[in-house]
């Protein structure tokens, strides 16, 4: 019992646990799910597509714990930016055409020029939130309604496709790597973003600010910087995970790129046990529950509901996890129980 | 005293900056575009009849943005309304009337589960109706993916009744006097308008909303029930989100997934451009009426130039929110200033 008890009180159980049963579930609506194989010379199957399609949630989930832990508000404007990096890419790349089989200007380039624009994106709201104090919601709504415009007007209202074979190769696979290339950038990111987080005290800082800035202020830290660069960080997230969707479609689809991302990057940081109030965060958690989100995704892709439906499904699983996270909810659990043992008492006189 | 008199001056002076701005945009519109007929009476009454739906969602917002709360989830709602509209009479063969009814109480219903998780939970209003948002949006898939036209009878002919003003009217070519018309969803807008200003304005449940958007705490001492009047609010927000639907739906007489994208940053920015503060406390429906009419200058704008990608409305909408929460922020700023 002890031992139970231990176990469930550790931060990941939760998480942990949550991708345990979205993962029995998938075996149940697919029993292939586990099933691996080789095709074209790259890994195939449904767990290699969980966490080959779940890259640009995780990613965004990076950038979303951090955004979410400083601030204690979501950047919703995560999807728009990485439409408006694709754009900016394949705009670039394309030199403007619509659809072009070799690259007119170089990729690397494009690519580098497509991040630059997303992590201006991200100081945008940076400046919004951090300077100006504005709600972190309402500061990145601008960008949400207005960024799938900007990426319109980018491309002509045209979908711009870059034909060549070595622009996929960012979303797909590297000839001779039998592991598919985004989930290598993933890794990367996540390590990176640990590394920097644990090695330097940025970690500890963004807590601070998170959990009291007028405090963290008054110890010397300076939160609209901090708070600021987390939003610039959380616009950088969005342009890699921007890239690695264009290059899977390879061309710029203003409408579709990135399409409620936004809702799976959140959904992520609370199925990974992060408070939406702000404060203490755990990055393994969102990521886990980054993967927990895509294996809800691809399961329910299994069972024929469209990608337009989803967000139902969706949309209630996070009603319920931050109800279940309100302290209000624990309180009138606690007045329930008390009220039924109360009268337990009673029928026992 | 001295220091309301001052706080009330700023707010004020963000009315007239809005009313001011609507004024030099028509004029602007009606020296740019007059040879197209921008300068004529109907003009000016479109403004009403193609927003007359988001006259009343944006009276909503406000109300809830008084409350220091928001409600993104008001386009879905529109979307889904106007696609249980077109199935129910379409599909399952439904009179108008029911239809109507079952979906303001849908809107109620919505209203309420928002409501209850807001206030009783204390989750982030955001967080809730961006769940909302989702939710209604892809409610509005699971029941067609297909765009379902209303032919109705009923629906259509309130949709197409054209009541005639007495006034305002002119002479055409042939001599025939042509006069201005609106549709009665403008007067259901209005007459909404009106009841909310008197709701906000001179009832004790109005003057709770902004005692709780001002001050949360201080509410709660001076013994209001803060929980119970955010409820209302958020119920009352969800049902004129409905009404809102239903009128829009007047105007497109269809249900489609896609329908109404973005309406509620429209709302959202109608109510801030009109005064509405995003800390809460302060604001005013007539500022949102006119919020909402900037923004259809902007459509009517971009309709008469004529060669401008309709992306340009919300581009410049999204800049313009932008222009006012900054404008806001630095009063706020010279406010606390004032203070100490």
């Amino acid at each position: 019992m002890e031992n139970i008890k231990k176990l469930t009180s550790k931060r990941l159980f939760m998480p942990i646990f949550c991708l345990a049963v979205m993962l029995v579930a998938a075996v149940i609506a697919s029993p292939d799910f586990f099933k691996i194989g080789v095709q074209n010379g790259v890994l195939y199957g449904r767990i290699i597509d969980v966490i080959n399609r779940g890259s640009e949630v995780v990613i965004l989930a990076v950038g979303m714990t951090l955004v979410v832990s400083a601030s204690a508000g979501t950047d919703i404007s995560v999807g728009a930016v990485m439409a408006v990096v694709a754009a900016v890419t394949c705009a670039f790349t394309a030199g403007g055409q619509q659809s072009v089989n070799e690259y007119i200007n170089n990729p690397f380039l494009g690519a580098l020029l497509g991040i630059l624009v997303g992590v201006l994106c991200g100081c945008f709201n940076g400046f919004l939130v951090a300077r100006l104090k504005i709600q972190p919601m309402v500061a990145t709504l601008i960008l949400f309604t207005a960024g799938r415009g900007i990426a319109q007007l980018l491309t002509n209202g045209q979908i711009t496709y870059v034909r060549v074979e070595s622009f996929k190769m960012l979303g797909a696979s590297i000839p001779g790597v039998p592991i598919p290339t985004s989930i290598f950038v993933t890794v990367i990111m996540v390590v990176l973003t640990m590394v920097l987080l644990k090695k330097t005290a940025m970690g500890l800082y963004i807590e601070s600010v998170g959990i009291n800035s007028r405090a963290a202020r008054l110890v010397g830290l300076k939160s609209t910087m901090i708070i600021f660069m987390v939003y610039a960080f959380s616009g950088f997230c969005a342009s890699i995970a921007g890239l690695i969707n264009s290059s899977r479609i390879y061309s710029a689809d203003a409408n579709n790129i990135g399409l409620n991302l936004e809702l799976d990057a959140i959904l992520a940081v609370a199925l990974g046990g992060n408070s939406l109030a702000g404060g203490k965060f755990s990055l393994l958690g969102s990521v886990i529950g980054a993967y927990t989100i895509q294996t809800l995704t691809t399961t329910l892709y299994a069972v024929s509901v469209s990608s337009d439906q989803i967000p139902v499904y969706k949309a209630i699983v996070v009603v319920i996890i931050v109800s279940l996270q309100s302290p209000e909810f624990g309180k009138m659990i606690r007045r329930l129980k008390a009220k039924s043992s109360a009268q337990a008492g009673k029928g026992a006189a | 005293m001295k220091k309301e008199g001052r706080k009330l001056d700023g707010n004020s002076f963000l009315l007239v900056i809005t009313i001011a701005l609507f004024v030099i945009m028509y004029i602007i519109g009606i020296v740019l575009f007059k040879d197209q007929g921008f300068a004529k009476t109907q003009n000016f009454l479109n403004l009403f009849i193609s927003n007359a739906g988001l006259i009343v969602i944006a009276v909503g917002m406000t109300i809830v943005m008084i409350t220091g709360g928001i409600d993104i989830s008001v386009g879905s709602v529109v979307a889904m309304v106007c696609m249980v509209l077109a199935w129910t009479m379409e599909m399952a063969g439904w009179g108008a009337i029911p239809a109507t009814i079952f979906v303001l109480v849908i809107g109620l219903v919505f209203g309420f589960v928002q409501g209850w998780l807001v206030a009783y939970l204390k989750i982030q209003p955001f967080i809730v109706t961006l769940a909302g948002m989702f939710f209604a949006r892809g409610m509005t898939a699971v029941i067609s993916k297909e765009m379902i036209s209303i032919k109705n009878e009923m629906f259509l002919s309130w949709a197409q009744c054209k009541i005639y003003l007495p006034f305002g009217g002119y002479t055409n070519k042939k001599g025939m006097v042509i006069k201005p018309y609106i549709y009665p969803s403008v007067i259901i807008a209005i007459v909404v308008l009106i009841a909310i200003f008197i709701v906000l304005k001179y009832t004790k449940f109005g003057r709770s909303i902004y005692a709780i958007g001002g001050n949360e705490q201080s509410a709660l001492m001076m013994g209001l029930n803060v929980k119970r009047t955010k409820l209302k609010a958020y119920v009352l927000e969800g049902f004129l989100a409905s009404l809102g639907g239903f009128l829009f739906c007047l105007n497109t007489c269809s249900g489609f997934v896609e329908q109404a994208k973005g309406l509620e940053m429209d709302a959202i920015a109608s109510s801030v451009i009109g005064g509405t503060l995003l800390t809460g406390g302060v604001g005013n429906v007539i500022g949102s009426l006119f919020g909402v009419l900037i923004k259809g200058t902007i459509e009517a704008f971009i309709t008469f130039q004529g060669t401008l990608s309709s992306w340009w409305t919300r581009i410049t909408i999204a800049a313009m929110l932008c222009f006012f929460i900054v404008l806001q922020s630095i009063f706020a700023a010279a406010k606390e200033k004032n203070k100490k």
